[in-house]
C-alpha cells in the first residue's frame, strides 16, 4: 500500500519534472524579456499557443515531426519577435505599466483569435508513434515524448546560457539590462539589442510550444492559462532570473503533478496560485532571485 | 436645495453643467424611446461606465494597478444571489453583505500587498492570484453551486423589492449607480483624500515624506473600489440570473473592467464613461460584422486592432483628447 503510494508519488514527480522543463523554457522567454527591457509580455501564453499551432500544422500538412519543425518555428518566432519589438513595443518601453499591458493585451487578442479563425475551436494534437514509447528505470516509467521534450528544453536552455555568457551580443544585452545609460554611453545600439532580446524570448516560447504539442493537444483557450502559468513560474523563480525561471518551471510542474495525485486534479492550479501569493508576500524577488527585485 | 446643487456643481463651468443636465434628461427618457436592442446596448455602456469608475478610484486616482477586480464583482454577485437563492433574502438587504465581504476581500488583498510594498506589476499579479484562487475555490463550493453554476428563477412581472423584472428596471438601477458613482468620484477627487491619492500616484515616497498617510489612503481606495465593484456584481447577477465561477471570477472579466477607464482616460471622471461608449459601440459593431462574415474569432480580431490603434495613437485615452477638441476642460488630475 505505502510502497504503491510512494511509487505513484515518484512517478508523478518524474512526470512533473519532465513537463516542468518545458514550462521552464516557456517562462524563460518571459523572464528574459522582462529582465532586459522591463516589459511584462501579457501575450506570452498566446505566443506559446501560436507555436503549438505551427508545430501542429507542420505535422498535419507537411508530415514534419515537431522536433524537426522546432528550429524553423524558433527562427520564425525570433524574426517575428524582432519585428514586433521594433514596430510596436519599442515606443512603450519605460511607459506606465497599464499602457504596456493594454498594448500586449491587444497583441494577445489578435494572436489567439487569429488561431481561432484559422484552426477553429477544436483541440488539435499530433499523433506520433513515439507517444506510446516509454523508458524504464527500475520501477519508474518515463514517457518517451516527455523525456525527449525535457532533454531538448535543457539543451536550448544551455544554448541560451552560452549565448548570454560567451557571445558579444549576449554580453551586450546583459550590459544593457544592468545599466541602460551605461550601455548607451559606451556606444551599444540598445534599440537593436532590445529587439534582439524580444526575438530571443519569442524564440524560447515558440520552441516550448513545439515541444508542448507533443505532450498535450492545443486549443485557443489554453492561451490565457499559459500566460498565467508563465507569470506564476517567473515570479516564483524570480522575475528576470534565468535559472529562476527554469527551477520555477520544475517546481510548478512537480507541484501540479503531485497536487493532481493527492487532491483533485481540478485543484492543482490552486496550489500554484497559493504558492504565487506566498512568494509575492514573503520573497517578492522569487525563490531563486537576487535580493533586490 | 440650491446649496446642495451648488455643492454638487462646484467649480464646474456652466456649459459643462448644462451639457450633463441635458444628457441626464435624455438618459432618463431613453427607455420610452429606444427599442429592446438599443436599450440593452445602453445598459452595457452604463454597466462598464459604472464598474470602470469603481476601478478608476484605485488605479486612476491612487495609482495601484489591479487586474483582479473580478474578485469583488464575483463575490458581490455570488453573496447576494446565494442569500436570495438559499434563504429568500432580497438583494436590497443582501447587497450589504455583498459589499461588506467584497470590501473585506479588498482590505485583505490591499493590506497584504501594500504592507509588503508591492507595486506595479507585482501588485497586479497579486490581485490576479487572489482572483484565480477564489475562482477555483468557488468551483468546489457546493453552497455556491460549484462549477455547475448558480441560477436565479426568472419570474414574469416586476418585483422591485426583490429586483426581479425586465430590462427597464435594470436600466434605471444601473443608471442610478453610474450617476451616483460619478458624483461620488467627483466629490472624492475634490476632497483632501483625493489630493492625497493623486500625490501617492505621482510619487508615493515623496507623499510619505510630506506626511501623507500612504498606507491608510491606499487601503481606503481599495476598500471603496472593491465595495462599489461588488454592487456591479450584484446588479449583474440579478440581471443575467446566472453565475459561473469560470466567468464571474475570470481573468477576462477583470480585464474587461479595466478597459473602459484606460481607453477613456485614466484618472479622469469622464474617461470611464467615454471609454464605455467607445468600447461597447465597437463591440456591437464588430459583432454585426463578425456575424456577417461568419468567421470564428473575427469579431475579437477587429476589437484587438481597435485597441491597438487606440493605445498607439491615444495612449493617454480618448477623453483628454476629445475634451480638448470639444472645448471642455477637465482639470488635469
Amino acid at each position: 500500500m505505502t510502497s504503491d503510494f510512494l511509487l505513484a508519488l515518484a512517478q508523478a514527480i518524474t512526470k512533473g519534472l519532465l513537463t516542468g522543463m518545458v514550462y521552464g523554457l516557456m517562462a524563460l522567454g518571459l523572464s528574459v524579456i522582462f529582465g532586459v527591457m522591463r516589459v511584462v509580455n501579457f501575450a506570452h501564453g498566446e505566443m506559446m499557443v501560436v507555436g503549438m499551432y505551427l508545430a501542429w500544422m507542420g505535422f498535419d500538412y507537411l508530415n514534419l515531426s515537431p522536433v524537426l519543425s522546432l528550429p524553423l518555428i524558433a527562427a520564425l518566432f525570433f524574426a517575428a519577435g524582432y519585428v514586433l519589438q521594433r514596430g510596436l513595443i519599442s515606443p512603450f518601453i519605460g511607459r506606465p505599466e497599464h499602457q504596456q499591458f493594454l498594448l500586449l493585451l491587444a497583441v494577445a487578442i489578435l494572436l489567439v483569435n487569429g488561431c481561432l479563425a484559422i484552426a477553429g475551436p477544436d483541440s488539435r494534437g499530433v499523433q506520433m508513434e513515439s507517444q506510446f514509447d516509454s523508458y524504464e528505470l527500475g520501477p519508474l516509467v518515463f514517457d518517451a515524448v516527455r523525456l525527449h521534450a525535457a532533454l531538448i528544453a535543457v539543451a536550448i536552455a544551455v544554448l541560451l546560457w552560452l549565448f548570454f555568457t560567451r557571445t558579444r551580443t549576449g554580453k551586450s544585452i546583459r550590459a544593457a539590462a544592468d545599466n541602460h545609460m551605461g550601455a548607451l554611453v559606451v556606444g551599444l545600439d540598445v534599440r537593436r539589442l532590445y529587439a534582439f532580446t524580444f526575438g530571443v524570448g519569442a524564440a524560447c516560447v515558440g520552441a516550448a510550444g513545439a515541444l508542448m504539442i507533443t505532450i498535450i493537444p492545443v486549443t485557443p483557450f489554453l492561451a490565457a492559462e499559459y500566460t498565467l502559468l508563465a507569470f506564476v513560474i517567473v515570479i516564483v523563480g524570480g522575475l528576470g532570473s534565468m535559472t529562476g525561471a527554469l527551477l520555477g518551471g520544475l517546481l510548478i510542474g512537480v507541484s501540479e503533478a503531485v497536487a493532481g495525485l493527492l487532491v483533485q486534479p481540478s485543484l492543482k492550479s490552486m496550489v500554484s496560485f497559493g504558492l504565487l501569493i506566498l512568494v509575492l508576500l514573503l520573497r517578492p524577488q522569487g525563490l531563486f532571485g537576487k535580493s533586490n527585485p | 436645495m440650491t446649496g446642495l446643487v451648488r455643492r454638487l456643481v462646484g467649480a464646474a463651468a456652466p456649459r459643462t453643467v448644462w451639457s450633463l443636465g441635458v444628457l441626464l434628461v435624455l438618459l432618463l427618457a431613453a427607455p420610452a424611446v429606444l427599442g429592446k436592442y438599443w436599450l440593452s446596448v445602453l445598459i452595457l455602456v452604463l454597466y462598464f461606465a459604472y464598474v470602470g469608475q469603481a476601478w478608476n478610484i484605485l488605479m486612476g486616482f491612487a495609482g495601484q494597478l489591479s487586474l483582479g477586480h473580478a474578485l469583488y464583482a464575483g463575490l458581490g454577485g455570488y453573496i447576494a444571489a446565494g442569500l436570495f437563492f438559499h434563504y429568500g433574502i432580497g438583494p436590497w438587504a443582501g447587497l450589504f453583505a455583498a459589499v461588506a465581504s467584497a470590501a473585506l476581500a479588498g482590505a485583505i488583498v490591499g493590506y497584504l500587498g501594500f504592507r509588503f510594498s508591492l507595486a506595479g506589476v507585482y501588485f497586479a499579479l497579486l490581485t490576479i492570484a487572489f482572483s484565480e484562487f477564489t475562482r477555483i475555490a468557488f468551483d468546489h463550493w457546493p453552497w455556491a453551486g460549484g462549477s455547475g453554476g448558480l441560477f436565479l428563477k426568472v419570474e414574469a412581472g416586476t418585483d422591485i423589492a426583490n429586483l426581479r423584472g425586465g430590462a427597464v428596471l435594470f436600466y434605471y438601477v444601473i443608471l442610478a449607480l453610474a450617476v451616483g458613482a460619478f458624483l461620488l468620484c467627483r466629490a472624492l477627487l475634490e476632497s483632501r483624500l483625493g489630493r492625497y491619492w493623486l500625490a501617492i500616484r505621482e510619487d508615493a515616497e515623496a507623499a510619505q515624506a510630506v506626511g501623507v498617510p500612504v498606507l491608510r489612503c491606499k487601503m481606503i481606495a481599495i476598500v471603496i473600489s472593491a465595495g462599489l465593484t461588488a454592487l456591479a456584481g450584484v446588479w449583474n447577477a440579478f440581471y443575467y440570473n446566472n453565475l459561473f465561477p469560470e466567468t464571474a471570477f475570470a481573468m477576462g472579466r477583470s480585464i474587461e473592467i479595466t478597459l473602459a477607464p484606460i481607453i477613456g482616460g485614466l484618472g479622469t471622471l469622464f474617461g470611464p464613461i467615454v471609454g464605455a461608449v467607445v468600447l461597447t459601440g465597437l463591440g456591437e459593431a464588430f459583432t454585426d460584422l463578425g456575424d456577417a462574415l461568419g468567421i470564428p474569432g473575427i469579431k475579437q480580431i477587429f476589437y484587438g486592432f481597435a485597441l491597438l490603434v487606440i493605445v498607439m495613437y491615444r495612449p493617454a485615452g480618448v477623453w483628454p483628447w476629445l475634451a480638448a477638441k470639444l472645448g471642455f476642460s477637465e482639470r488635469q488630475s
